[in-house]
């Protein structure tokens, strides 16, 4: 089996989770939550992904990233090295990749919270941010859970983006999904069947467990009506 | 000492659908204002707009020196700076939170100090013990309290209460009533009391404002609105009806005698009461004959004078002067067998069982 490629699809899944966590909360929030103008075109930004083939997104940021764009000069400046074809390249990718599948749990979550406690905080004195973190957050919890097991399921099966911006490295691009592949282009179908397997394993497993999780707090947090 | 707001401004939903408020309220003797009205009249807009939930389109909304809302001036003072209670009509209980940390949620102090102030405060709702449970353990009026405790526990300036009885289950509504009637008189902070209730209203409020078509069409001491509806829009939506305050000064057997002013007034009434009622009579219940009867056994009877005589539709709104002023809705047919006239000398007879005591004071 390959263990490096495996370790480092896990990696990379954590990282972009992480990432999707600190950027997601807020955007979802501002999409659920707030009535300003221009808000569908946000929406629509988010959820593009989705519909997207990953080789159209992988090539744009590809393009974006590359050694003549500003982006890929400065971080080569910065680091020395370019970002295409990196594990940091990947992570940026992926994020992008899997940004609807975080953000949109999470806005549907939010905007399930009842609003009547939300304005009870306002008049309580909680500020807008505090109200988000105090109360929405919490109350949210089961969809933000779901979104973070989508958003990393999806990041460890992810093909296509990472064939574009990642190329084959192994230890620093080369994922589970390429692994297998490559194994199958290899005719080693005993290889890949292996891979494969543990992938089909670690997706039921995680899945069971989220639902579990939900069915529990979903009994525990009844909201008051 | 609690300052004074006043507000005059106007909402507008929808093209054709606005509401015109025009409310002024300080703290003291008559510190609980019920906004009064059928559903969809415009009551909770009102309160919202109170509270920076909703934005009005026009008008101001102060608060003793501060400025809360003003549209000329472009102000809207958002409901975090406005330091008031609202509760709405489900509470709003974070159910996620414990009671004590709901309770602590809108509280600006932390620490010991808090804590003590928390049991102060559990004490003062009857919910001693209670701090450890979640919203979803405790029973309707244990939630009320909660939200009154957590309302109280901000130091408000004004109090919004939404429907606050409606949530909670008929045998439960006669005791939480009296609860609140005497939480509202124990703080010395205005307050406005959202309700369609008629019996809501005259237990919890000093004042009352009623609400219909948009606007609020009469402000005034409860029972004075209640008895003396301006105009047909208000009769309608308050019921007809006789509310005067009264002492009780006797009670014997399941009959209490009242008085009010110089008449007394009997009523068949078991449950123990406290001094200080209001006498209700509904308009339909009133009888009334050209001389004093005879059989006079569990009846109330009482001579005066016709101050007043509104036709409306079928029947007549007849207004007698006896020591009270008292409504008597009567056909026009009785009405022209009587020779009823301004001035005209008139008997009025009511049932001992037809009259209604709301206490005013907790027994």
């Amino acid at each position: 089996m390959d263990w490096s490629a495996i370790l480092l699809s896990l990696r990379l899944a954590t990282a972009t989770t992480l990432i999707l966590l600190v950027v997601g909360l807020p955007l979802a929030g501002w999409l659920a939550l707030s009535h300003r103008r221009g808000r569908w075109a946000v929406d629509a930004l988010v959820a593009l992904p989705l519909v997207l083939p990953p080789t159209v997104l992988g090539f744009y940021v590809l393009v974006a990233l590359g050694p003549r764009s500003p982006i890929g000069q400065a971080y080569e400046a910065l680091t020395g090295s370019p970002i295409v074809f990196s594990f940091q390249g990947l992570l940026v990718a992926s994020v992008l990749y899997s940004l609807p599948f975080a953000v949109q749990p999470f806005a549907a979550a939010f905007a399930a919270v009842d609003r009547n406690l939300i304005e009870t905080a306002w008049c309580l004195g909680a500020s807008r941010v505090r109200t988000f973190t105090r109360i929405v957050v919490p109350l949210a919890r089961p969809g933000i859970v779901a979104g973070v097991v989508l958003s990393f399921a999806h990041t460890v099966g992810e093909f296509g983006v990472v064939l574009m911006v990642g190329g084959n490295l192994p230890g620093s691009t080369r994922t589970v999904s390429i692994s297998i592949y490559d194994d199958v282009q290899a005719f080693d179908y005993a290889r890949a069947g292996r891979t494969a397997a543990l992938l089909l394993v670690f997706s039921f497993v995680v899945l069971a467990m989220t639902y579990r999780v939900q069915r529990r707090s979903g009994r525990s947090w009844p909201l008051v009506s | 000492m609690a300052a004074r707001l006043i507000a005059s401004f106007l909402r507008q939903h929808a093209p054709t659908v606005s509401i015109r408020a025009e409310l002024e309220l300080e703290a003291g003797d008559r510190r609980v204002m019920v906004l009064f009205g059928p559903s969809g009249s415009g009551k909770t807009t009102i309160l919202r707009c109170l509270a920076g939930l909703d934005r009005p389109q026009q008008g101001f909304i102060r608060f003793g020196e501060e400025v809360w809302f003003d549209a000329d001036a472009g102000i809207n003072r958002p409901p975090q700076q406005r330091r008031l209670a609202y509760v709405s009509q489900d509470y709003g209980l974070f159910p996620h939170l414990t009671v004590e940390q709901n309770i602590r949620f809108g509280m600006d102090a932390a620490g010991p100090q808090a804590r003590d102030r928390v049991d102060t405060i559990l004490r003062t709702v009857h919910l001693e013990g209670m701090a450890g449970r979640f919203p979803t353990q405790l029973s309707g009026g244990e939630r009320q309290r909660v939200a009154l405790a957590r309302a109280l526990a901000r130091d408000p300036r004004l109090i919004l209460l939404d429907e606050p009885l409606a949530a909670l289950d008929l045998p439960l509504r006669d005791p939480m009533r009296q609860e609140l009637r005497q939480f509202l008189r124990s703080i010395d902070v205005p307050s406005v009391v959202v309700t369609h209730d008629r019996v809501d209203a005259l237990t919890l409020g000093d004042r009352m404002a009623v609400l219909s078509g948009g606007y609020i069409r009469q402000v005034g001491p409860i029972h004075e609105v209640f008895s003396r509806p301006f105009d047909v829009d208000v009769a309608a939506s308050v019921g007809v009806e006789t509310v005067v305050p009264g002492n009780i000064v006797d009670s014997a057997d399941g009959l209490v005698t009242v008085r009010v002013g110089a008449s007394q007034i009997r009523v068949a009434h078991a449950a123990v009461m406290p001094q200080s009622v209001f006498v209700c009579i509904r308009a339909e219940d009133v009888t009334l004959e050209t001389a004093p009867r005879g059989d006079v056994s569990a009846r109330n009877q009482w001579t005066g004078r016709v101050t007043a005589l509104q036709p409306d539709g079928g029947v007549v709104r007849v207004t007698v002067d006896c020591g009270f002023l008292l409504s008597a809705l009567i056909t026009r047919p009785a009405c022209e067998e009587l020779r009823l006239a301004e001035d005209a000398k008139v008997t009025a007879v009511v049932k001992a069982t037809a009259v209604h005591l709301i206490p005013r004071e907790i027994p």
